[in-house]
């Protein structure tokens, strides 16, 4: 019915399918009880976004190229921390400026080494979203220019947004 | 003192640092950009933020979901009923919240009403910036008028909170219907006065027109909404894209240009007033009867997911992105914010510019410094 969405479906496909090595995505969602599958096409009314994409840490840079092809726009880059399950998600958001679909892109990795590719070189416009969630959550964007605080005070080492910061 | 060093020529590869800011006229807040200059050229101009930084976000997540939300109406402060409205919404929507159709329109009219007092201070204070000193003495009268209609209905005069989960706080009456009619009646012939006196001013388009250009491509890149991105020749606008309240039941357009320059986005900016004020006649036309609160729990706890909901606010694209845990404290609320995107293109479309027309695009991007910061 959409034929963005479609053909970004079967090429999420594919780079879920067979990815860089190792890449099986990560199977644990926000809601436990119902495991969602890697691609999801969703509701708008009830979520707010078309498309629902998880993918392994390492494919991020690929999934952006993707959407970057697509004609899509970046959204946001943000991050949830999943403490319970020691976990850090990064989500990035897109837009497209002609065409309707919002497509999310997730992807986990361990609390204890929260570490992604920058998508800076696809999309110019991550470098600030992903400073700024570095400031928050300590995610570590790997290859990205300039990591010092942003929003934070410039001698700040904390990272405000951890389920376990303590003021 | 007269010592020359021979490895410095004259004139060839001197560059100086020139900080604009973190406190200056032409920014409209703290906001600091270190600009490396060659003579009068722009070589870099990276903007430093996080002066007003408040982490709204991290607040979302200490206090329940509905205390959250006098703070929305705090980031961007010109444009707090759309922060309101995406906020609420976004409740409704993980909470399944019906709105009654008269809160609806009431939403858009005062959204509207909200988004001609934002465009009229970004004029005036943009044409301040230009060296004109006179034009905000009138739009701030037009503005006033505005103001005086919507604290009787919401209580306040700029951080408003007038929308609640499932609603709005307060029902209109006769008198705000009346005043608004008639506000839009006289608005009109002061916008071919603006139009006349300003927009075809010899003076503001030799500062404009030119000037800063801006590609779809570049938007595209940086995530740049709002008049920017419609300044480039893009018709985009949340309104259409991603149909919320009763847009889809109200005719307008969405004005564009294919310039790409700053008059472009002054351009859109004013032709912007002229379609809100069809949305607030179209509203005020077809205002149902009825109540203007739903039914609405009295613990609020939606259900364990994510949930997006984005608005056209008067600067561009505003998302809210919620995670709850089924808790009635958000586990996450993470604010898309218009402004923080579209400055974050200034850098590489500032490039090479002499400092004035620098000056003269980033007013045109028409920057909130709380809403960059949060």
């Amino acid at each position: 019915m959409n034929p963005t969405l479609d053909q970004l479906c079967d090429q999420f496909g594919r780079l879920v399918a067979t990815g860089p090595s190792g890449s099986r995505p990560p199977s644990n969602p926000p809601a436990p009880d119902a495991p969602p599958a890697p691609i999801q096409r969703t509701e708008h009314a009830a979520k707010g976004y078309d498309l629902e994409v998880t993918v392994a840490p390492t494919a991020v840079v690929m999934a952006a190229e993707i959407m970057d092809r697509a004609g899509f726009a970046l959204d946001a880059i943000t991050g949830v921390d999943w403490i319970a399950q020691e976990q850090m998600e990064v989500v990035y958001d897109y837009f497209h400026p002609t065409a309707p679909g919002r497509v999310a892109v997730r992807t986990r990795v361990p609390r204890a080494r929260p570490e992604v590719p920058t998508i800076a070189a696809v999309y110019p416009g991550a470098n600030w979203h992903e400073r700024e969630t570095h400031d928050f959550f300590g995610l570590v964007f790997a290859g990205h220019p300039d990591l010092s605080p942003f929003l934070l005070p410039e001698d700040a080492t904390f990272h405000p947004l951890r389920k376990d910061y303590q003021p | 003192m007269n010592a020359v060093d021979p490895t410095v020529r004259p004139g060839v590869n001197e560059t100086f640092v020139l900080n604009l800011g973190p406190q200056h006229p032409a920014a409209h807040g703290v906001l600091r950009v270190k600009m490396t200059m060659d003579g009068e050229y722009v070589m870099r101009a990276e903007p430093v933020i996080g002066y007003i930084h408040r982490m709204h976000e991290k607040m979302g997540e200490n206090r329940t979901w509905a205390q959250f939300l006098p703070n929305t109406g705090r980031i961007d402060y010109l444009s707090a009923l759309h922060y309101n409205h995406a906020y609420v919404a976004a409740v409704e929507r993980a909470l399944k919240i019906e709105v009654p159709r008269r809160a609806e329109f009431l939403r858009v009219i005062t959204s509207e009403m909200n988004r001609i007092s934002s465009h009229l201070v970004w004029w005036s204070a943009y044409l301040i910036d230009l060296g004109g000193l006179t034009p905000l003495l009138y739009a701030f009268d037009d503005r006033e008028k505005l103001l005086d209609l919507l604290e009787a209905v919401t209580g306040s005069r700029l951080t408003y909170t007038y929308f609640r989960f499932g609603g709005v706080y307060n029902d209109v009456d006769e008198a705000f219907v009346r005043g608004t009619r008639q506000f839009v009646r006289e608005f009109r012939p002061r916008l071919k006065m603006y139009r006349d006196l300003v927009t075809t001013n010899i003076i503001l388009r030799k500062r404009l027109e030119a000037i800063g250009p801006i590609s779809a491509e570049l938007c595209r890149k940086y995530g740049a909404t709002g008049p920017v991105l419609r300044g480039a020749g893009v018709a985009y606008d949340v309104r259409r894209a991603e149909p919320y309240s009763v847009y889809p039941e109200l005719e307008f357009e969405i004005p564009t240009r294919r310039e790409g320059d700053s008059m472009a986005r002054y351009l859109v900016h004013m032709a912007e007033l002229e379609q809100s004020l069809r949305i607030i006649e179209q509203g005020l036309d077809k205002l149902p009867e009825g109540p203007v609160m739903g039914k609405v729990p009295r613990v609020l706890r939606p259900p364990a997911g994510d949930y997006c909901f984005a608005v056209e606010a008067a600067r561009g694209r505003f998302m809210v992105r919620l995670v709850s845990d089924g808790k009635d404290v958000p586990y996450r609320v993470k604010l898309r914010t218009p402004s923080f995107s579209n400055l974050s293109l200034f850098e590489e479309a500032s490039r090479g510019m002499i400092l004035p027309d620098a000056l003269a695009l980033m007013g045109s991007l028409d920057l909130v410094i709380p809403d960059i910061d949060r």
